[in-house]
């Protein structure tokens, strides 16, 4: 029981990171209707900025601070520079898929020409301590995940029901003609979309590189997760990331337990509930079905 | 002087030219019908207008030239464009679509203005927190009309408001659309292929055929000529 309960808690953690760069994917579909590939490599460059700067002195939590805003700003950039060329991206779903593919592997590439092929030492944001209940040990690193998220969340709902920037992009994601012709600045509403998943895509790297180690790679098994997590939950829905993100990594702590193959197979209870889910309920959990227009 | 005045206007999408030098004018608070059947080019037209589409000739807009602006900027002028297949943004509850209608403004009366259009719609007021994709045809078209009006217009463009609407709840939309429009004193530029309907809403009327406009003049001298109606209105 006590080991069940202990793997359920790493599921968890693991899950609330999932949960993380899951709600960046949320927030570029739910601006553009598309999914960003490139979104775990702005997250893992954004943590080397965070890294640099907590190199030169910086206390950690103001290092991911300035993580976020570089990522905030390297996001928007590629966008305006990669993507926004190619037009709407409602009108070009494939070749702006593609150029997010394009991203993935240039941003890659950077990661490494600026920062080395090395993996970092990346500390933890919440500590080494844990705490012990009942016989079960919770590592702050864990309990600070589940609380972040729980921000995050909080956030992103704020932004999008309560904000008249959170109105208009929902308004450009569901049909972004219409949206312009009420004056609403659709690329710029775009620029901020990417701005913001890169941002929080920061947390997420912040959370995953001290137990990998901080490298060019170090989002590629954690998007697959994301992917699996928003399938879950549904595309368009932050709720469903965040449920989809604790499900994926509760599945993946707990299945290796019991069922040995799968602790050499980590990705393929993730493989597995992606497609279950396409095949039985396309929009997920909580996602909303397509509404027909009349 | 006119509100709006469109001097030889060319248009189309990429090399398929749709507009071959169109003239029209609408004065401050005129309702004005183009008529036209299918593929006519109303929409390119309206595109046009609003600043969708590039467009040669001259658009002016109260004294102003519009050409080469962007659509925001033509909405900041004062024209409100209600696209063709209404353009309600359906993932949007209606009270949220009215929001976003009012994008560009700054004063604190939205909320008022809001409550105002559920007045003039009070099937809208009923329905404020539902999604506008799982209301109805009419119910969406009247929205898509108190969504321009949010803007504040002097001009409002509407297209084909008519259609997939059943009769009943076209005239009931057009209604409507006298009533809003004596109210705030805006102008319409409609576009139509329901004559009937339009000459009956419009004081005067253009017919367009194949990009160029073939007929022009008071709406109710086009409805009673018989010639006219024969050659170009079809009914
Ligand atoms: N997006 C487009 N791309 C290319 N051709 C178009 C496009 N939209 C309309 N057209 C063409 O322009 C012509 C006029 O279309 P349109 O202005 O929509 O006519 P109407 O609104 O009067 O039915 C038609 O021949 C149509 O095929
Ligand atoms: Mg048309």
């Amino acid at each position: 029981m006590n080991n069940f309960l202990q793997v359920l808690v790493v599921g968890i953690g693991d899950g609330a990171v999932y949960a993380m760069l899951g709600l960046g994917l949320v927030v570029i579909y739910r601006s553009t209707g598309l999914l960003n590939f490139a979104q775990g490599e702005l997250a893992m460059f954004s943590t080397f900025i965070t890294w640099t700067i907590w190199e030169v002195g910086v206390p950690l939590p103001l290092a991911v601070l300035g993580g976020m805003v570089g990522g905030f700003l390297v996001g928007a950039l590629l966008h305006q520079v990669a993507v926004r060329p190619l037009g709407d991206p409602h009108l070009r779903p494939l070749a702006t898929v593609i150029v997010t593919i394009g991203l993935f592997l240039a941003v890659n590439g950077a990661a490494q020409l600026i920062w080395g092929t090395l993996d970092k030492d990346f500390p933890k944001l919440f500590g080494e301590g844990q705490i012990t209940l009942g016989g079960v040990a919770i590592a702050w690193q864990k309990i600070g995940a589940v609380l972040v998220l729980a921000l995050m969340v909080l956030g992103f709902w704020f932004l999008f029901q309560r904000t008249k920037i959170g109105l208009a992009m929902r308004a450009v994601a569901s049909n972004s003609e219409s949206s312009a012709l009420v004056g609403v600045p659709v690329p710029r509403l775009l620029m901020l979309g990417w701005g913001l998943a890169a941002a929080v895509g920061t947390v997420a790297g912040v959370f995953t590189a001290p137990g990998l180690g901080l490298g060019s790679n170090l989002m590629q098994l954690t998007l697959i997760f994301g992917f699996a997590a928003i399938t879950l939950g549904g595309f368009d829905s932050p709720l469903g990331a965040v449920v989809g993100g604790m499900v994926v990594g509760i599945m993946t702590s707990v299945l290796p337990q019991y069922l040995p193959i799968f602790s050499k197979m980590r990705l393929a209870p993730a493989f597995l509930l992606i497609l279950l889910v396409l095949l039985f309920r396309p929009q997920g959990l909580f996602g909303r079905k397509q509404v027909e227009r009349v | 002087m006119s509100l709006l005045s469109v001097r030889g206007l060319r248009a189309g999408y990429g090399l398929v030219e749709v507009l071959f030098g169109i003239d029209l004018e609408v004065d401050e608070g005129e309702l004005v019908v183009v008529l036209g059947s299918n593929g006519a080019g109303k929409t390119t037209t309206l595109r046009a207008v609003s600043g969708m589409i590039e467009a040669q000739g001259e658009i002016l807009f109260d004294g102003q030239r519009m050409n080469g602006k962007r659509p925001d900027q033509f909405l900041a002028a004062g024209i409100a464009h209600v696209p063709q297949g209404r353009g309600t943004i359906t993932d949007l509850t209606v009270e949220e679509n009215l929001r976003i209608g009012a994008w560009t403004r700054k004063d604190g009366e939205v909320a008022a203005d809001i409550d105002r259009w559920y007045e003039t719609f009070p099937r809208l007021g009923e329905r404020r927190e539902q999604l506008a994709g799982s209301m109805s045809g009419g119910e969406q078209q009247m929205l898509a009309i108190a969504r321009a009006f949010m803007s504040r217009p002097r001009l409002l463009l509407l297209d084909e408001p008519s259609l997939g609407l059943a009769p009943l709840v076209t005239a009931e939309v057009v209604d409507r659309l006298r009533s809003v429009t004596a109210e705030t004193g805006a102008a319409v530029l409609l576009v139509e292929q329901n004559a009937d309907l339009a000459l009956g809403f419009a004081g005067r009327a253009y017919v367009l055929e194949a990009g160029t406009i073939a007929l022009s003049g008071a709406a109710a001298d086009l409805k009673g000529d018989e010639q006219v109606r024969r050659a170009y209105l079809g009914f």
